[in-house]
Protein backbone atom coordinates (compact mmCIF):
# COMPACT_ATOMS: atom_id res chain seq x y z
CA UNK A 1 0.00 0.00 0.00
CA UNK A 2 1.55 3.33 -0.94
CA UNK A 3 1.27 6.13 1.22
CA UNK A 4 -1.43 8.24 -0.78
CA UNK A 5 -3.76 4.84 -0.31
CA UNK A 6 -3.73 5.01 2.99
CA UNK A 7 -4.26 9.02 3.63
CA UNK A 8 -7.25 7.83 0.86
CA UNK A 9 -8.47 5.15 3.94
CA UNK A 10 -7.69 7.48 6.73
CA UNK A 11 -9.28 10.71 5.42
CA UNK A 12 -12.32 8.84 3.84
CA UNK A 13 -15.26 10.99 5.77
CA UNK A 14 -17.07 7.41 7.26
CA UNK A 15 -13.78 6.44 8.42
CA UNK A 16 -12.80 9.55 10.12
CA UNK A 17 -15.44 9.39 11.90
CA UNK A 18 -14.82 5.46 12.83
CA UNK A 19 -11.22 6.50 13.58
CA UNK A 20 -12.37 9.33 16.16
CA UNK A 21 -15.06 7.02 17.80
CA UNK A 22 -12.28 4.28 18.27
CA UNK A 23 -9.92 6.71 19.81
CA UNK A 24 -12.00 7.85 22.29
CA UNK A 25 -13.51 4.30 23.20
CA UNK A 26 -9.70 3.68 23.40
CA UNK A 27 -8.82 6.76 25.82
CA UNK A 28 -11.52 5.85 28.08
CA UNK A 29 -10.28 2.53 28.23
CA UNK A 30 -6.88 3.65 29.39
CA UNK A 31 -8.83 5.85 31.71
CA UNK A 32 -10.43 2.85 33.21
CA UNK A 33 -7.30 1.35 33.75
CA UNK A 34 -5.94 4.25 35.67
CA UNK A 35 -9.32 4.75 37.76
CA UNK A 36 -9.01 1.98 40.59
CA UNK A 37 -5.89 3.75 42.15
CA UNK A 38 -6.17 7.04 40.88
CA UNK A 39 -9.66 6.72 42.79
CA UNK A 40 -8.22 5.11 45.77
CA UNK A 41 -5.45 7.68 46.12
CA UNK A 42 -8.36 10.37 45.90
CA UNK A 43 -10.59 9.18 48.21
CA UNK A 44 -8.05 7.92 50.93
CA UNK A 45 -5.54 10.76 50.84
CA UNK A 46 -6.85 13.61 49.26
CA UNK A 47 -10.83 14.06 50.43
CA UNK A 48 -10.19 13.44 53.83
CA UNK A 49 -7.06 16.36 53.97
CA UNK A 50 -10.22 18.64 52.04
CA UNK A 51 -12.85 17.46 54.39
CA UNK A 52 -10.43 18.60 57.43
CA UNK A 53 -9.45 21.82 55.95
CA UNK A 54 -12.72 22.74 55.79
CA UNK A 55 -13.50 22.19 59.17
CA UNK A 56 -10.79 25.21 60.29
CA UNK A 57 -13.20 27.38 59.12
CA UNK A 58 -15.86 26.86 61.59
CA UNK A 59 -15.63 27.95 65.62
CA UNK A 60 -16.53 25.70 68.28
CA UNK A 61 -19.84 26.45 67.99
CA UNK A 62 -20.32 25.47 64.41
CA UNK A 63 -20.50 29.23 63.10
CA UNK A 64 -18.26 30.12 59.82
CA UNK A 65 -15.52 32.06 61.46
CA UNK A 66 -11.86 32.22 60.90
CA UNK A 67 -11.64 32.33 64.52
CA UNK A 68 -8.67 29.39 63.74
CA UNK A 69 -6.72 30.91 62.13
CA UNK A 70 -6.44 34.51 63.86
CA UNK A 71 -5.37 32.15 66.82
CA UNK A 72 -2.52 30.71 65.13
CA UNK A 73 -1.30 34.64 64.23
CA UNK A 74 -1.93 35.59 68.16
CA UNK A 75 -1.29 32.66 70.49
CA UNK A 76 2.29 32.57 71.15
CA UNK A 77 2.24 29.15 71.12
CA UNK A 78 1.64 28.74 67.51
CA UNK A 79 4.22 31.46 66.97
CA UNK A 80 6.50 29.68 68.85
CA UNK A 81 5.73 26.55 66.72
CA UNK A 82 6.33 28.24 63.28
CA UNK A 83 9.13 30.03 64.46
CA UNK A 84 11.00 26.23 65.83
CA UNK A 85 9.52 24.60 62.30
CA UNK A 86 11.10 26.90 59.81
CA UNK A 87 14.51 27.13 62.26
CA UNK A 88 15.04 23.35 62.02
CA UNK A 89 13.72 22.87 58.53
CA UNK A 90 16.06 25.24 56.89
CA UNK A 91 19.28 24.38 59.31
CA UNK A 92 18.41 20.72 58.29
CA UNK A 93 18.34 21.87 54.49
CA UNK A 94 21.50 24.30 55.30
CA UNK A 95 23.46 21.10 56.83
CA UNK A 96 22.37 18.83 53.98
CA UNK A 97 23.40 20.51 51.22
CA UNK A 98 27.15 21.31 52.91
CA UNK A 99 27.54 17.65 53.46
CA UNK A 100 25.37 16.52 50.64
CA UNK A 101 26.97 18.51 47.69
CA UNK A 102 30.32 17.77 48.44
CA UNK A 103 30.00 13.82 48.33
CA UNK A 104 28.12 13.76 45.23
CA UNK A 105 30.77 15.92 43.11
CA UNK A 106 33.51 13.18 45.00
CA UNK A 107 31.44 10.31 43.48
CA UNK A 108 30.92 11.95 40.17
CA UNK A 109 34.68 12.21 39.98
CA UNK A 110 34.84 7.87 40.48
CA UNK A 111 34.63 5.47 38.17
CA UNK A 112 30.97 4.32 37.05
CA UNK A 113 31.21 1.23 39.21
CA UNK A 114 33.34 2.40 42.53
CA UNK A 115 30.94 4.88 42.41
CA UNK A 116 27.71 2.62 42.69
CA UNK A 117 29.72 0.52 45.16
CA UNK A 118 29.85 3.88 47.33
CA UNK A 119 26.23 4.95 46.67
CA UNK A 120 25.20 1.40 48.62
CA UNK A 121 26.22 3.84 51.84
CA UNK A 122 23.67 6.03 50.98
CA UNK A 123 21.05 3.24 49.89
CA UNK A 124 21.20 0.91 52.69
CA UNK A 125 20.37 4.23 55.34
CA UNK A 126 17.72 5.57 52.91
CA UNK A 127 15.74 1.77 52.92
CA UNK A 128 16.23 1.51 56.54
CA UNK A 129 13.47 2.13 58.43
CA UNK A 130 13.43 5.95 60.16
CA UNK A 131 12.38 4.35 63.50
CA UNK A 132 15.28 1.94 63.95
CA UNK A 133 17.93 5.31 62.12
CA UNK A 134 16.16 7.23 65.38
CA UNK A 135 16.91 4.83 67.63
CA UNK A 136 20.51 4.43 66.60
CA UNK A 137 20.61 8.32 67.53
CA UNK A 138 19.26 8.13 70.72
CA UNK A 139 21.16 5.28 71.82
CA UNK A 140 24.71 7.34 70.37
CA UNK A 141 23.30 10.77 71.92
CA UNK A 142 22.58 9.73 74.82
CA UNK A 143 24.04 11.23 78.06
CA UNK A 144 26.45 8.49 78.70
CA UNK A 145 26.17 7.43 75.34
CA UNK A 146 29.43 6.86 72.79
CA UNK A 147 29.59 10.21 71.18
CA UNK A 148 29.54 11.91 74.73
CA UNK A 149 32.38 9.46 76.61
CA UNK A 150 34.84 10.16 73.45
CA UNK A 151 34.16 13.75 73.46
CA UNK A 152 35.44 13.42 76.88
CA UNK A 153 38.15 11.13 76.58
CA UNK A 154 39.37 13.58 73.53
CA UNK A 155 39.20 16.69 76.00
CA UNK A 156 37.06 18.44 74.16
CA UNK A 157 34.46 18.94 76.76
CA UNK A 158 34.81 18.22 80.90
CA UNK A 159 31.78 16.33 81.41
CA UNK A 160 28.80 14.50 79.29
CA UNK A 161 26.73 17.14 77.30
CA UNK A 162 23.14 17.46 76.49
CA UNK A 163 23.18 16.08 72.89
CA UNK A 164 19.38 13.67 72.44
CA UNK A 165 15.78 15.11 73.76
CA UNK A 166 16.31 19.22 72.81
CA UNK A 167 16.85 20.63 69.42
CA UNK A 168 20.57 19.66 69.00
CA UNK A 169 19.28 15.75 69.02
CA UNK A 170 16.33 16.46 66.98
CA UNK A 171 18.44 18.02 63.88
CA UNK A 172 21.45 15.53 64.39
CA UNK A 173 18.69 12.72 63.55
CA UNK A 174 16.63 14.63 60.67
CA UNK A 175 20.23 15.51 58.69
CA UNK A 176 20.33 11.70 58.70
CA UNK A 177 17.16 11.41 57.72
CA UNK A 178 16.96 13.67 55.10
CA UNK A 179 20.39 13.61 53.53
CA UNK A 180 19.44 10.48 51.15
CA UNK A 181 16.86 12.59 49.60
CA UNK A 182 19.18 15.44 49.04
CA UNK A 183 22.04 13.45 47.23
CA UNK A 184 19.85 11.35 45.33
CA UNK A 185 18.57 14.10 42.69
CA UNK A 186 21.42 15.80 42.58
CA UNK A 187 23.67 12.87 42.30
CA UNK A 188 21.51 11.72 39.46
CA UNK A 189 21.86 15.48 38.19
CA UNK A 190 25.51 15.55 38.32
CA UNK A 191 25.77 11.80 36.67
CA UNK A 192 24.32 13.65 33.71
CA UNK A 193 26.31 16.57 33.59
CA UNK A 194 28.81 16.49 30.93
CA UNK A 195 32.54 16.55 32.11
CA UNK A 196 34.35 17.16 28.60
CA UNK A 197 32.30 20.62 29.10
CA UNK A 198 34.79 21.05 32.04
CA UNK A 199 37.74 19.62 30.46
CA UNK A 200 37.26 21.93 27.37
CA UNK A 201 36.88 25.10 30.24
CA UNK A 202 40.23 23.58 32.13
CA UNK A 203 41.99 23.45 28.24
CA UNK A 204 41.26 27.36 27.26
CA UNK A 205 43.28 28.10 30.58
CA UNK A 206 40.63 28.00 33.46
CA UNK A 207 41.60 27.77 36.92
CA UNK A 208 40.01 24.15 38.19
CA UNK A 209 38.30 26.21 41.00
CA UNK A 210 36.83 28.57 37.96
CA UNK A 211 36.23 25.46 35.91
CA UNK A 212 33.65 23.81 38.79
CA UNK A 213 31.90 27.25 39.50
CA UNK A 214 31.06 29.25 36.02
CA UNK A 215 31.05 25.43 34.23
CA UNK A 216 30.10 22.84 36.72
CA UNK A 217 28.37 24.18 39.64
CA UNK A 218 25.51 25.90 37.49
CA UNK A 219 25.07 22.30 35.58
CA UNK A 220 24.28 21.06 38.59
CA UNK A 221 21.57 23.59 40.15
CA UNK A 222 18.77 21.58 39.00
CA UNK A 223 19.08 18.38 40.98
CA UNK A 224 20.61 20.23 43.93
CA UNK A 225 17.28 22.60 43.86
CA UNK A 226 15.29 19.47 43.73
CA UNK A 227 17.02 17.93 46.70
CA UNK A 228 16.60 21.34 48.53
CA UNK A 229 12.55 21.73 47.84
CA UNK A 230 12.46 17.78 48.92
CA UNK A 231 14.37 17.88 52.20
CA UNK A 232 12.72 21.16 53.19
CA UNK A 233 9.25 20.13 52.59
CA UNK A 234 10.13 16.56 54.41
CA UNK A 235 11.27 18.68 57.25
CA UNK A 236 8.34 20.65 57.58
CA UNK A 237 5.71 17.97 58.03
CA UNK A 238 8.27 15.71 59.56
CA UNK A 239 7.03 13.57 62.91
CA UNK A 240 8.46 10.88 64.11
CA UNK A 241 12.27 11.91 64.49
CA UNK A 242 11.71 15.28 66.46
CA UNK A 243 9.17 13.45 68.30
CA UNK A 244 11.30 10.99 69.93
CA UNK A 245 14.93 12.75 69.44
CA UNK A 246 13.65 16.01 70.70
CA UNK A 247 12.10 14.58 74.01
CA UNK A 248 9.16 16.87 74.32
CA UNK A 249 11.25 20.02 73.99
CA UNK A 250 10.57 20.96 70.06
CA UNK A 251 7.80 20.82 69.00
CA UNK A 252 7.47 21.09 65.41
CA UNK A 253 4.59 21.78 63.59
CA UNK A 254 3.41 18.08 62.92
CA UNK A 255 3.53 17.21 66.53
CA UNK A 256 1.54 20.24 67.29
CA UNK A 257 -1.20 19.12 64.80
CA UNK A 258 -1.20 15.64 66.83
CA UNK A 259 -1.27 16.71 70.02
CA UNK A 260 -3.90 19.37 69.43
CA UNK A 261 -6.48 16.26 68.35
CA UNK A 262 -5.17 13.41 70.15
CA UNK A 263 -4.90 15.68 73.43
CA UNK A 264 -7.37 18.66 72.99
CA UNK A 265 -9.40 17.36 70.47
CA UNK A 266 -9.70 20.26 68.89
CA UNK A 267 -9.90 20.01 65.58
CA UNK A 268 -10.65 23.25 64.36
CA UNK A 269 -7.67 24.46 65.22
CA UNK A 270 -5.30 21.02 64.26
CA UNK A 271 -6.81 21.73 61.21
CA UNK A 272 -6.00 25.47 60.23
CA UNK A 273 -2.53 24.43 61.74
CA UNK A 274 -2.69 21.61 58.54
CA UNK A 275 -3.87 23.76 56.17
CA UNK A 276 -1.16 26.07 56.85
CA UNK A 277 0.86 23.30 56.36
CA UNK A 278 -0.40 22.26 53.37
CA UNK A 279 -0.23 25.20 51.74
CA UNK A 280 3.50 25.46 52.18
CA UNK A 281 3.79 22.17 51.09
CA UNK A 282 1.65 23.20 47.70
CA UNK A 283 3.55 25.96 47.09
CA UNK A 284 7.03 23.94 47.34
CA UNK A 285 5.71 21.38 45.53
CA UNK A 286 4.35 23.66 42.69
CA UNK A 287 8.14 25.38 42.53
CA UNK A 288 9.87 21.91 42.10
CA UNK A 289 7.71 20.59 39.32
CA UNK A 290 8.13 24.23 37.67
CA UNK A 291 12.03 23.99 37.83
CA UNK A 292 12.89 20.25 37.88
CA UNK A 293 9.40 18.11 37.02
CA UNK A 294 8.01 16.06 39.42
CA UNK A 295 8.26 12.62 37.69
CA UNK A 296 11.96 13.22 36.88
CA UNK A 297 12.55 13.52 40.44
CA UNK A 298 11.86 9.60 41.26
CA UNK A 299 12.55 8.18 38.08
CA UNK A 300 16.38 7.25 37.23
CA UNK B 1 50.44 28.28 45.29
CA UNK B 2 50.69 26.45 41.99
CA UNK B 3 48.09 24.95 40.56
CA UNK B 4 48.86 21.07 40.74
CA UNK B 5 49.05 21.60 44.44
CA UNK B 6 46.30 23.26 44.77
CA UNK B 7 44.43 20.60 43.28
CA UNK B 8 45.71 18.15 45.47
CA UNK B 9 43.90 19.80 48.24
CA UNK B 10 41.31 20.27 46.82
CA UNK B 11 41.04 16.37 46.29
CA UNK B 12 42.57 15.36 49.43
CA UNK B 13 39.64 17.99 51.22
CA UNK B 14 36.95 16.53 49.16
CA UNK B 15 37.97 12.68 50.06
CA UNK B 16 38.26 13.76 53.52
CA UNK B 17 34.46 15.05 53.48
CA UNK B 18 33.35 12.60 51.08
CA UNK B 19 34.58 9.27 53.09
CA UNK B 20 32.83 10.94 56.56
CA UNK B 21 29.93 11.64 54.89
CA UNK B 22 29.64 7.96 53.73
CA UNK B 23 30.84 7.10 57.55
CA UNK B 24 28.01 9.19 58.82
CA UNK B 25 25.16 7.80 56.88
CA UNK B 26 26.02 4.35 57.62
CA UNK B 27 26.95 3.59 60.75
CA UNK B 28 24.63 4.54 62.92
CA UNK B 29 22.24 2.67 60.55
CA UNK B 30 24.04 -0.53 61.21
CA UNK B 31 25.19 0.44 65.31
CA UNK B 32 21.78 -1.60 66.29
CA UNK B 33 22.58 -4.60 65.05
CA UNK B 34 25.79 -5.10 67.63
CA UNK B 35 23.70 -3.43 70.64
CA UNK B 36 20.92 -6.33 69.66
CA UNK B 37 23.58 -8.99 70.43
CA UNK B 38 24.59 -7.54 73.83
CA UNK B 39 24.50 -9.74 76.94
CA UNK B 40 24.23 -6.69 79.43
CA UNK B 41 20.60 -6.36 81.23
CA UNK B 42 20.54 -3.03 80.15
CA UNK B 43 21.82 -0.61 76.94
CA UNK B 44 24.85 -0.31 76.32
CA UNK B 45 27.61 0.47 73.51
CA UNK B 46 30.27 -1.00 72.71
CA UNK B 47 28.77 -4.19 74.02
CA UNK B 48 31.50 -5.65 76.68
CA UNK B 49 29.67 -9.20 76.37
CA UNK B 50 27.28 -10.84 73.62
CA UNK B 51 24.02 -12.89 74.24
CA UNK B 52 21.15 -13.76 72.13
CA UNK B 53 18.70 -12.45 75.33
CA UNK B 54 17.25 -9.72 72.94
CA UNK B 55 16.17 -11.96 70.46
CA UNK B 56 14.66 -14.48 73.04
CA UNK B 57 13.09 -11.35 74.69
CA UNK B 58 11.28 -10.40 71.68
CA UNK B 59 10.33 -13.43 70.01
CA UNK B 60 8.63 -14.69 73.75
CA UNK B 61 6.65 -11.65 73.94
CA UNK B 62 3.05 -11.06 73.01
CA UNK B 63 3.05 -8.03 72.36
CA UNK B 64 6.12 -7.79 69.82
CA UNK B 65 4.87 -10.95 68.26
CA UNK B 66 1.31 -9.89 68.02
CA UNK B 67 2.55 -6.83 66.44
CA UNK B 68 4.96 -8.52 63.93
CA UNK B 69 2.24 -10.54 62.76
CA UNK B 70 0.21 -7.35 61.80
CA UNK B 71 2.82 -5.79 60.36
CA UNK B 72 3.90 -8.46 57.90
CA UNK B 73 0.23 -9.21 57.09
CA UNK B 74 -0.70 -6.00 56.30
CA UNK B 75 2.98 -5.56 54.22
CA UNK B 76 2.12 -8.42 52.44
CA UNK B 77 -1.61 -7.99 51.51
CA UNK B 78 -1.18 -4.57 49.94
CA UNK B 79 2.01 -5.16 47.99
CA UNK B 80 -0.62 -7.71 46.88
CA UNK B 81 -2.95 -5.03 46.08
CA UNK B 82 -1.06 -2.11 44.96
CA UNK B 83 1.35 -3.88 42.93
CA UNK B 84 -1.34 -4.91 40.09
CA UNK B 85 -3.33 -1.67 40.70
CA UNK B 86 -0.51 0.59 40.39
CA UNK B 87 1.08 -1.19 37.66
CA UNK B 88 -2.63 -0.85 35.57
CA UNK B 89 -2.77 3.06 36.19
CA UNK B 90 0.49 3.12 35.21
CA UNK B 91 -0.16 1.38 31.71
CA UNK B 92 -3.30 3.50 31.83
CA UNK B 93 -1.50 6.73 32.27
CA UNK B 94 0.95 6.10 29.66
CA UNK B 95 -1.32 5.22 26.79
CA UNK B 96 -2.97 8.50 27.52
CA UNK B 97 -2.90 11.41 26.28
CA UNK B 98 -0.51 13.81 27.50
CA UNK B 99 -2.77 16.58 29.00
CA UNK B 100 -4.70 13.45 30.94
CA UNK B 101 -1.02 11.99 31.73
CA UNK B 102 0.24 15.08 33.09
CA UNK B 103 -2.99 16.07 35.37
CA UNK B 104 -3.32 12.34 36.59
CA UNK B 105 0.69 11.96 36.79
CA UNK B 106 1.03 14.83 39.60
CA UNK B 107 -2.39 13.88 41.43
CA UNK B 108 -0.80 10.26 42.20
CA UNK B 109 2.96 11.63 42.77
CA UNK B 110 1.54 13.60 45.14
CA UNK B 111 1.41 11.49 48.45
CA UNK B 112 4.74 11.09 48.14
CA UNK B 113 5.31 14.53 49.35
CA UNK B 114 2.62 15.53 50.92
CA UNK B 115 3.23 15.70 54.92
CA UNK B 116 2.36 12.12 56.37
CA UNK B 117 0.94 13.56 59.52
CA UNK B 118 -2.07 15.16 57.22
CA UNK B 119 -2.88 12.21 55.53
CA UNK B 120 -2.98 10.44 58.88
CA UNK B 121 -5.05 12.79 60.74
CA UNK B 122 -7.30 12.67 57.65
CA UNK B 123 -7.64 9.12 57.07
CA UNK B 124 -8.25 9.12 61.45
CA UNK B 125 -11.15 11.12 61.10
CA UNK B 126 -12.42 9.29 57.46
CA UNK B 127 -12.05 5.70 59.40
CA UNK B 128 -13.88 7.29 62.83
CA UNK B 129 -16.52 7.08 60.58
CA UNK B 130 -16.89 4.42 58.97
CA UNK B 131 -15.71 2.64 62.05
CA UNK B 132 -12.30 1.25 60.12
CA UNK B 133 -10.08 2.49 63.21
CA UNK B 134 -8.16 -0.09 65.22
CA UNK B 135 -9.11 -2.67 62.01
CA UNK B 136 -6.49 -4.39 60.03
CA UNK B 137 -8.71 -3.63 56.98
CA UNK B 138 -8.45 -0.25 57.68
CA UNK B 139 -4.34 0.10 58.48
CA UNK B 140 -4.47 -2.00 54.51
CA UNK B 141 -6.09 0.28 52.97
CA UNK B 142 -4.65 3.37 53.66
CA UNK B 143 -0.90 1.55 53.47
CA UNK B 144 -1.76 0.76 50.10
CA UNK B 145 -2.95 4.24 49.44
CA UNK B 146 0.21 5.33 50.26
CA UNK B 147 2.29 2.93 48.57
CA UNK B 148 0.19 2.96 44.97
CA UNK B 149 2.42 5.97 43.89
CA UNK B 150 5.77 4.36 44.16
CA UNK B 151 4.49 1.15 42.06
CA UNK B 152 3.45 4.05 39.42
CA UNK B 153 6.61 5.97 39.45
CA UNK B 154 8.86 2.82 38.87
CA UNK B 155 6.51 1.14 36.51
CA UNK B 156 5.46 4.37 34.55
CA UNK B 157 9.64 5.28 34.36
CA UNK B 158 9.94 1.39 32.99
CA UNK B 159 7.25 1.72 30.51
CA UNK B 160 9.56 5.24 29.12
CA UNK B 161 11.79 2.92 28.36
CA UNK B 162 9.99 -0.04 26.64
CA UNK B 163 9.38 -0.26 22.86
CA UNK B 164 5.80 0.00 22.38
CA UNK B 165 5.89 -0.77 18.89
CA UNK B 166 6.44 -4.68 20.11
CA UNK B 167 2.79 -4.76 21.77
CA UNK B 168 1.36 -2.79 18.48
CA UNK B 169 3.37 -5.67 16.57
CA UNK B 170 1.54 -8.11 18.68
CA UNK B 171 -2.17 -6.53 18.52
CA UNK B 172 -1.47 -6.04 14.52
CA UNK B 173 -1.11 -10.13 14.31
CA UNK B 174 -4.08 -10.90 16.02
CA UNK B 175 -3.44 -10.36 19.43
CA UNK B 176 -6.05 -8.86 22.05
CA UNK B 177 -5.13 -5.86 24.22
CA UNK B 178 -5.14 -7.49 27.21
CA UNK B 179 -3.05 -10.57 25.60
CA UNK B 180 -0.72 -8.54 24.57
CA UNK B 181 -0.22 -6.36 27.51
CA UNK B 182 0.28 -9.67 29.67
CA UNK B 183 2.62 -11.74 27.36
CA UNK B 184 4.63 -9.22 25.61
CA UNK B 185 4.49 -5.86 27.48
CA UNK B 186 4.43 -6.69 31.13
CA UNK B 187 7.34 -9.45 31.13
CA UNK B 188 9.36 -6.94 29.48
CA UNK B 189 8.71 -4.06 32.58
CA UNK B 190 8.86 -7.30 35.05
CA UNK B 191 11.98 -5.49 36.48
CA UNK B 192 10.30 -2.44 37.43
CA UNK B 193 7.13 -4.03 38.62
CA UNK B 194 9.01 -5.90 41.17
CA UNK B 195 10.88 -2.69 42.20
CA UNK B 196 7.40 -1.27 42.59
CA UNK B 197 6.44 -4.07 44.81
CA UNK B 198 9.33 -4.00 47.00
CA UNK B 199 8.60 -0.24 47.35
CA UNK B 200 5.12 -1.18 48.37
CA UNK B 201 6.22 -3.94 50.61
CA UNK B 202 9.13 -1.37 52.52
CA UNK B 203 6.60 1.55 52.70
CA UNK B 204 3.80 -0.19 54.46
CA UNK B 205 6.29 -2.28 56.82
CA UNK B 206 8.09 0.89 58.06
CA UNK B 207 5.23 3.13 58.17
CA UNK B 208 4.81 5.30 61.27
CA UNK B 209 2.80 7.89 61.38
CA UNK B 210 -0.81 6.88 60.24
CA UNK B 211 -0.68 3.26 61.77
CA UNK B 212 0.03 5.71 65.30
CA UNK B 213 -3.16 7.07 64.56
CA UNK B 214 -5.57 4.29 62.82
CA UNK B 215 -3.99 0.63 64.19
CA UNK B 216 -4.05 -0.24 67.68
CA UNK B 217 -5.56 -2.99 70.31
CA UNK B 218 -4.64 -6.53 69.05
CA UNK B 219 -4.10 -4.84 65.99
CA UNK B 220 -1.58 -2.02 66.33
CA UNK B 221 2.13 -2.39 63.80
CA UNK B 222 5.15 -3.12 65.27
CA UNK B 223 6.11 0.39 64.52
CA UNK B 224 3.24 2.24 66.38
CA UNK B 225 4.77 -0.38 69.32
CA UNK B 226 8.24 0.42 68.49
CA UNK B 227 7.76 4.08 68.76
CA UNK B 228 5.59 4.28 72.03
CA UNK B 229 8.50 2.11 73.82
CA UNK B 230 10.88 4.48 72.72
CA UNK B 231 8.89 7.57 73.94
CA UNK B 232 9.05 6.03 77.32
CA UNK B 233 13.15 3.92 77.40
CA UNK B 234 15.72 2.61 75.52
CA UNK B 235 14.65 -1.10 75.21
CA UNK B 236 17.29 -3.09 74.27
CA UNK B 237 14.55 -5.13 72.48
CA UNK B 238 14.33 -2.64 69.97
CA UNK B 239 17.77 -3.13 68.61
CA UNK B 240 16.69 -7.24 68.02
CA UNK B 241 13.52 -5.65 66.41
CA UNK B 242 15.57 -3.18 64.49
CA UNK B 243 17.76 -5.66 62.74
CA UNK B 244 15.15 -8.23 61.90
CA UNK B 245 13.88 -5.33 59.92
CA UNK B 246 17.15 -4.04 58.47
CA UNK B 247 17.57 -8.04 57.55
CA UNK B 248 14.27 -7.98 56.15
CA UNK B 249 14.78 -4.60 53.77
CA UNK B 250 17.93 -5.46 52.64
CA UNK B 251 17.17 -9.00 51.86
CA UNK B 252 14.29 -7.81 49.56
CA UNK B 253 16.34 -4.93 47.86
CA UNK B 254 19.15 -7.70 47.14
CA UNK B 255 16.58 -9.75 45.88
CA UNK B 256 15.07 -7.23 43.16
CA UNK B 257 18.25 -6.30 42.44
CA UNK B 258 19.79 -10.14 41.90
CA UNK B 259 16.36 -10.86 39.91
CA UNK B 260 17.24 -7.09 37.55
CA UNK B 261 20.40 -8.31 37.05
CA UNK B 262 20.17 -11.65 35.79
CA UNK B 263 17.63 -10.17 33.24
CA UNK B 264 20.52 -8.07 31.66
CA UNK B 265 22.94 -11.09 31.55
CA UNK B 266 19.97 -12.58 29.83
CA UNK B 267 19.67 -10.17 27.19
Amino acid sequence: MSVTDIKDITQNPRNVKKLKAEERRESLTFLGLSMPAVLGILIIVFLPIFWLSSLSFYDAKGALSTENYARIFESALYKRTFVVTSQISITVTVICVLLGYPLCYWLTKMKDRTASILMIFVLVPFWTSILVRTYAWLVLLQRKGIINSSLVSLGIIDEPIQLAHNLTGSIIGMVHIMLPFLILPLYATMRGIDTDLVRAALGLGSTPRKAFWHVFFPMSLPGLFAGIVLVFILSLGFFVTPALLGGGRVQMLAQRIESTITIYSNWGAASALGVVLLLLAFVMIWLMNRVFGLDKLFMR
Amino acid sequence: MDQVGQRKIDGMWLTVVGIAVLFFLILPTLIVIPISFSGASFLEFPPKSFSLRWYEAYFSSPEWMSGTKTSLIAAVITTIIATPLGTLCAYGLHCSTPRVRNTLQILVIMPIVVPVILIAVGVFSLYAKLGLNYTLTGIIIAHTALALPFVIVTVMSGLQNYDFDQELAARSMGASRAVALWTITVPQVKFSIQTGAFLAFITSLDEVVISMMVSGGDNATITRRMFNSMRDHLDPTIAAISTCLIVVSVTALIGVQLIGRRKNIDK
